[in-house]
């Protein structure tokens, strides 16, 4: 998706595809690590060769860190991560009571950092961010993604499921053409996938390094010549929400390796 | 704060062959991109890479910059001796990081 080309390649794949099917079959359903090389998948299933890991022992050690006005740190409050944060990102994102909204997990540590420890809020993307993010999510590797059914994110649900299907771009491509469509296919050199969201954050070969869901969404839409959502907006969480709905069962794997 | 990841065996038997692999967060940045409004983005690599067995060296390797970012390292040692597997990376500001893993070796 990287290079523009891409997109060109697949248009015409596309043109003559069917409309959008509504999802993808419960026993179709594969994980992108199904989709990779084997060198690849034995890089993720072992946590010695696994790089992700070196952002969960980041995250590790800032779990323990005081931080903020406060200066708590996230153990002084959760004790350990093991017990405290055990299934908690098989159910993100959620609805936040506060603001009636839904929060993602990385929305949710940050709230703890700014509410509860009095410190600024972390930045998107930065590596302290993605490090805590990827060590709360590893604690719920293997287990079920369990999106929780307060009726409160039925409509963000939905608009996920909205901007899902809908066409964008100069290249008019919805998710849906590619990912519920045309996931068996190629594009150039990689695999479409199914666009589960169960490894991240993960560390993609490309990146160099540890990324999360929404800087992968971002790529696909530059992909397609639309302009992005902005990080952590409305947009991205109803995405999140709708992918979370879509992989419901689906084991968490993060930290993923993704070429 | 250093981000690096060692894997020793806990345990061997003298003479085994045990597996050593090591990690480290780094950016291996080459010294060849560009940034924002073509400013070249300084090279920053690290350079050296040591492995120590009971104090003695056993293993170095020279990193360059076509080596990715958070470069692994695998490789194996001959299990002598029960002590302190120790492992150094030297960038080319001169920086070291460090981490060590122990053996017993019976
Ligand atoms: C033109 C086809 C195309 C479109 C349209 C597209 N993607 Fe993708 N997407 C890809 C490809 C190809 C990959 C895998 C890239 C790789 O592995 O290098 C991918 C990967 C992903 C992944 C990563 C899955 C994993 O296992 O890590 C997610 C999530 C994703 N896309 C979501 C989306 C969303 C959301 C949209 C709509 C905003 C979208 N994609 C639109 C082609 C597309
Ligand atoms: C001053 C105490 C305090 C500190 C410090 C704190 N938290 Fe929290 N955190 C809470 C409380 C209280 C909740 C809400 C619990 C609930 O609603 O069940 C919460 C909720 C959470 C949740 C959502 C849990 C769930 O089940 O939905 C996550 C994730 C989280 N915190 C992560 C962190 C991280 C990471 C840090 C450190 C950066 C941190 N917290 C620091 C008190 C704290």
């Amino acid at each position: 998706m990287r290079r523009p080309a891409h997109g060109l390649i697949v248009l015409a794949l596309l043109a003559g595809a069917p409309a959008a099917a509504d999802g993808i079959a419960a026993g179709e359903r594969r994980s992108g690590s199904d989709f990779m090389a084997p060198e690849t998948q034995a890089m993720q299933a072992d946590d010695t060769s696994n790089p992700g890991m070196l952002w969960v022992v980041q995250g590790a050690g800032l779990w323990e860190q005081g931080a903020g006005a406060s200066g708590l740190s996230c153990a002084g409050c959760h004790g350990a991560a093991a017990d405290s944060m055990r299934g908690v990102a098989a159910r993100y994102p959620a609805l936040d009571a506060a603001s009636g909204k839904p929060v993602d997990l990385t929305g949710r540590i940050n709230q703890c950092r700014t509410v509860r420890q009095g410190a600024s809020a972390l930045v998107r993307e930065s590596n302290e961010l993605l490090a805590l993010t990827t060590f709360v999510a590893h604690q719920s590797r293997g287990m079920p993604i369990s999106p929780p059914s307060d009726p409160g994110l039925d409509a963000y649900r939905a608009a996920g499921r909205e901007l899902f299907t809908t066409r964008m771009g100069q290249l008019d491509l919805s998710c849906a053409n590619c990912h519920d469509d045309n996931w068996r296919g190629r594009l150039a050199g990689s695999a479409v996938t199914q666009a589960h969201p169960t490894g991240y954050p993960l560390y993609r070969l490309e990146w160099q390094g540890v990324g999360s869901l929404q800087r992968r969404m971002r790529n696909c839409m530059i992909g397609v010549r639309a302009e992005p959502f902005a990080a952590g907006s409305d947009a991205f969480i109803a995405l999140e929400l709708y992918l979370m709905q879509r992989a419901a069962g689906m084991a968490i794997e993060t930290p993923g390796v993704r070429p | 704060m250093t981000r690096s990841l060692v894997s020793v065996p806990g345990t061997a038997r003298r003479g085994d062959i045990v597996d050593v692999r090591a990690m480290i967060a780094h950016p291996m940045e080459t010294g060849y991109r560009m940034g924002p409004n073509g400013v070249a983005i300084p090279r920053r690599i690290i350079t050296r890479f040591v492995c120590t067995y009971g104090g003695e060296e056993v293993f170095a390797a020279a990193f360059f910059p076509a080596v990715s970012a958070n470069p692994f390292v695998s490789f194996s040692l001959v299990a002598t001796e029960s002590g302190t597997v120790g492992f150094a990376w030297t960038d080319d500001e001169g920086q070291t990081e460090t981490a060590s893993a122990e053996i017993v070796v019976s």
